[in-house]
């Protein structure tokens, strides 16, 4: 017993306890907000619940930094909805409005066509060539809500990375060196 | 503990909880507002109706479209997106939807207004089924707010037929 307290002491006396508490509540942390990611994406059916608006095709109705919450609801996709699509062979996602739709009776699929409200054009241009409509597979998500300005934050950060690391670098600190 | 870089922490934290809270109650206060919109459109002309070489309908037509789009309006409302939409069933497809004018509305001081003009969007059909074919005029909106929740809505009106030959 007395050889156990000694190493007790001697693991108190490197501070040992509360440095691993502290690096608990900042694992608490990250697994809180990866949590709540992953959950938003189980209830929205959608693999990105949110987006930050990067063009302003949609101005004045979102504007760049805006956040937008997506679903993917079994509901089908008409005319007016504003949609999130990819496409193929191209990694950065558009929010665009549909302006028209065409669905099969037979088949399990829908045609549709989108248009940025302030473009002048529909999207024709912005498809592969030779693609006249977007189909189900394109589809990430649905817009239903708007939260402003709220993602100008991740805009910085994307075009400066230092920002990124500097306020990364700020936080763990923070977190590791405040004392309960 | 309770270092300068804790408390502005803090601060901060409180500060954009209680934004988040505050945009929430102002999007759930447009749940009170019972809006009644209304919509008219009229076809005045057949511009020409004809047969793409690929085989697809392309009709032009002129339209008188007025509506009073006031009471969509709520303190919340960054702007109504209004849009008119030529919708109908053919033996190849359950549902085609068509854009055929579109505009933007900024504010309720817009929100009544007439406008006569051709169709901004084509109207071509995925196929060659318009002749003589019964289609509805949808007048959709979409009601962008400051923040929260986007609401959508919209009047079908119908009884509009297409003529029977190509002119």
């Amino acid at each position: 017993m007395g050889c156990f307290g000694n190493v007790v002491d001697s693991v108190k006396s490197f501070q040992f306890r509360q440095t691993l508490s502290q690096l608990i509540t900042l694992g608490l942390i990250v697994s809180t907000a990866l949590i709540l990611w992953k959950g938003l994406m189980c209830i929205t059916g959608t693999e990105s619940p949110v987006i930050v608006v990067l063009s302003g095709s949609m101005e004045p109705g979102f504007r760049r930094g805006d956040i937008l919450f997506l679903s993917m609801s079994k509901d089908p996709i008409r005319a007016g909805d504003i949609i999130v699509f990819n496409i193929d062979g191209r990694e950065i996602p558009i929010v665009h409005r549909v302006i028209q739709v065409h669905e099969p009776n037979n088949v399990k699929e829908t045609f549709m066509l989108t248009k940025g409200d302030n473009n002048p054009m529909d999207d024709r241009v912005l498809y592969n060539y030779g693609q006249n409509w977007l189909q189900r597979h394109h589809i990430m998500g649905r817009a239903v809500g708007i939260l402003p300005y709220a993602g100008w934050m991740t805009i910085i950060m994307t075009e400066n990375p230092i920002v990124k690391y500097v306020l990364i670098g700020t936080l763990t600190l923070l977190i590791l060196t405040t004392k309960e | 503990m309770h270092s300068f870089l804790y408390r502005a922490n803090a601060l901060l934290t409180f500060a954009i909880t209680i934004l988040g809270v505050v945009c929430a109650i102002a999007s759930f206060t447009d749940n009170f507002n019972n809006p009644t919109p209304h919509a008219q459109v009229k076809v005045l002309n057949i511009n020409w109706f004809q047969k793409q070489p690929n085989g697809n309908d392309e009709v032009s037509l002129t339209l008188n479209i007025s509506a009073d789009l006031q009471s969509l309006f709520t303190w919340n409302t960054k702007q109504v997106f209004v849009f008119l939409a030529a919708e109908y069933e053919t033996p190849k497809n359950a549902v085609n939807q068509i854009s055929l004018w579109d505009g933007i509305i900024p504010s309720k001081e817009h929100a009544k207004f007439w406008t006569h003009t051709s169709n901004k969007y084509r109207f071509i059909d995925q196929g060659s089924n318009l002749r003589g074919k019964e289609f509805n005029m949808t007048m959709h909106w979409h009601i962008m707010p400051k923040t929260g929740k986007m609401i959508a809505d919209k009047i079908v009106i119908p009884g509009y037929k297409l003529p029977a030959e190509y002119r």
